[in-house]
């Protein structure tokens, strides 16, 4: 699946951010700026930050200092709606069929992209009508994938994108974010594995916990 | 408002696949409403005095017991979390999860009032009026319950948490409701409930979408 649409570009800033977890000072002064076609891996041990910082730009964490902007909008436009959010749960309802779980995603995100080629891109095309409560572990993460296809959007912030993966997974994430970068997109992305990134040239590092 | 019917859709096909939940309110409306019988001894003019209020105890007692479930499974699976980037407006999303949750647990209380217009000695007329005040009433009830399962999502085990908070707010409901039934101005308190139940409907998107924001955090 080519890129076909081109996202728009929006660049992701963020400046002096800090935060503490109850007595801990988690991180402080970070400050990195993503481009369009960048992808801002995360790094370091356990405990590190690493999902705290990705909820922190999501904002379901508040910092205690610092700011996130992304700029490129227009001036009705909400940021949420240029975000992908892809953190450890996975949203899929058992009891719905696959196609069911990718299409009420669809539905609420808009976007239009078509849930057949989602599901299709991430190996699930057989499954189509099978109940989500029967998919591995594996194969509920690949389903949690196509939600970021079948919705095209320029920002991805990825909490372990290869968790629960196997090697063509893993590969798989890798030609995900290949494809997402190509057409303009940029990503955040917390992992303590290699993502098999092919274009090496828009991947930065940020090592927390150092 | 592609993501509107979604929702509805969703939470409806869930619930009826899955089967039970809907089944268990039910029952347990139709129980509270037979034990009454061998609390107060089986006399029939008494029970019949006491059908409304004790129909509308039951229906408000199982609709408390089932507001959990109403954002329970979606913080659990995450899909809360992702409402806040969705192009539908939380407040629609809470707006749908309310309707779905009136057609999944006050709608087959009303439809299973016959059974227990049997046991308490209802006449017709009275149990015809015992519908319209369930069908003016509930939306209200579950609209507040909505507020208050809202509130309470983000707490572990918040269970029991949220009938409690709403259970004081909700006695106008029942005040109404079963006067609407039995009182001296039935058709004055019909309307009454029917302005509380619109206010409780008009407020609960915004103001459940307004803790859920803040739950978040």
């Amino acid at each position: 699946m080519p890129p076909t649409t081109h996202l728009p570009a929006r660049t992701l800033s963020v400046s002096g951010l800090a935060l503490r977890r109850g007595e801990r000072l988690l991180f402080d002064d970070v400050g990195f700026t993503v481009e369009p076609g960048e992808i801002l891996l995360l790094r370091g041990p356990n405990g590190a930050g690493k999902t705290s910082l990705i909820k922190c730009l999501a904002g379901f964490l508040r910092a205690d200092a610092g700011s996130v902007v992304v700029s490129g909008q227009g001036e009705e436009e909400r940021w949420q709606e240029d975000v992908h959010f892809l953190g450890h749960l996975s949203a899929v309802k058992a009891r719905l069929k696959v196609g069911e779980n990718l299409g009420i995603w669809a539905a609420i995100n808009g976007g239009g992209g078509s849930v057949e080629a989602a599901l299709e891109r991430v190996g699930l095309g057989a499954l189509f009508n099978l109940d989500a409560g029967y998919l591995s572990a594996g194969q509920t993460r690949r389903l949690a994938l196509a939600r970021l296809l079948v919705s095209p959007r320029p920002i991805w912030l990825l909490d372990e994108p290869t968790s629960a993966l196997d090697k063509a997974g893993d590969r798989l994430v890798g030609a995900l974010i290949d494809e997402h970068l190509a057409s303009g997109g940029l990503a955040v992305a917390a992992t303590h594995l290699e993502l098999q990134i092919a274009d090496t040239g828009r991947i930065r590092m940020l090592e927390l916990g150092a | 408002m592609k993501g509107f019917f979604a929702i509805v859709g969703r939470d409806l096909r869930v619930a009826t696949r899955i089967g039970g939940d809907a089944l268990t309110l039910v029952l347990f409306f139709v129980m509270v409403g037979s034990i009454v019988p061998f609390a107060i001894g089986p006399d029939k003019a008494m029970l019949a005095k006491l059908a409304p209020g004790l129909t509308w105890i039951a229906a408000f007692l199982s609709i408390l017991l089932g507001l959990d479930r109403l954002f329970r499974n979606d913080a659990e699976d995450g899909s809360l979390q992702l409402y806040k980037f969705a192009r539908t407006p939380l407040e629609m999303v809470v707006a749908a999860k309310v309707i779905a949750h009136w057609l999944l647990t006050a709608l087959p209380l009303i439809v299973a009032s016959p059974v227990l217009a049997i046991l308490l000695n209802m006449d017709m007329e009275t149990w015809l009026r015992t519908v319209l005040s369930l069908l003016v009433g509930t939306p209200g009830l579950v609209a507040l319950g909505a507020m208050g399962a809202a509130v309470t999502v983000s707490l572990p085990r918040g269970g029991l948490i949220a009938p409690v908070l709403i259970l004081p707010l909700a006695i106008p409901v029942l005040i109404f409701g079963s006067s609407a039934i039995a009182g001296q101005q039935a058709v004055a308190a019909t309307l009454f409930l029917a302005a509380i139940s619109l206010v409780l409907l008009a407020l609960a998107p915004f103001a459940g979408a307004l803790a859920l924001r803040v739950s978040e955090e």
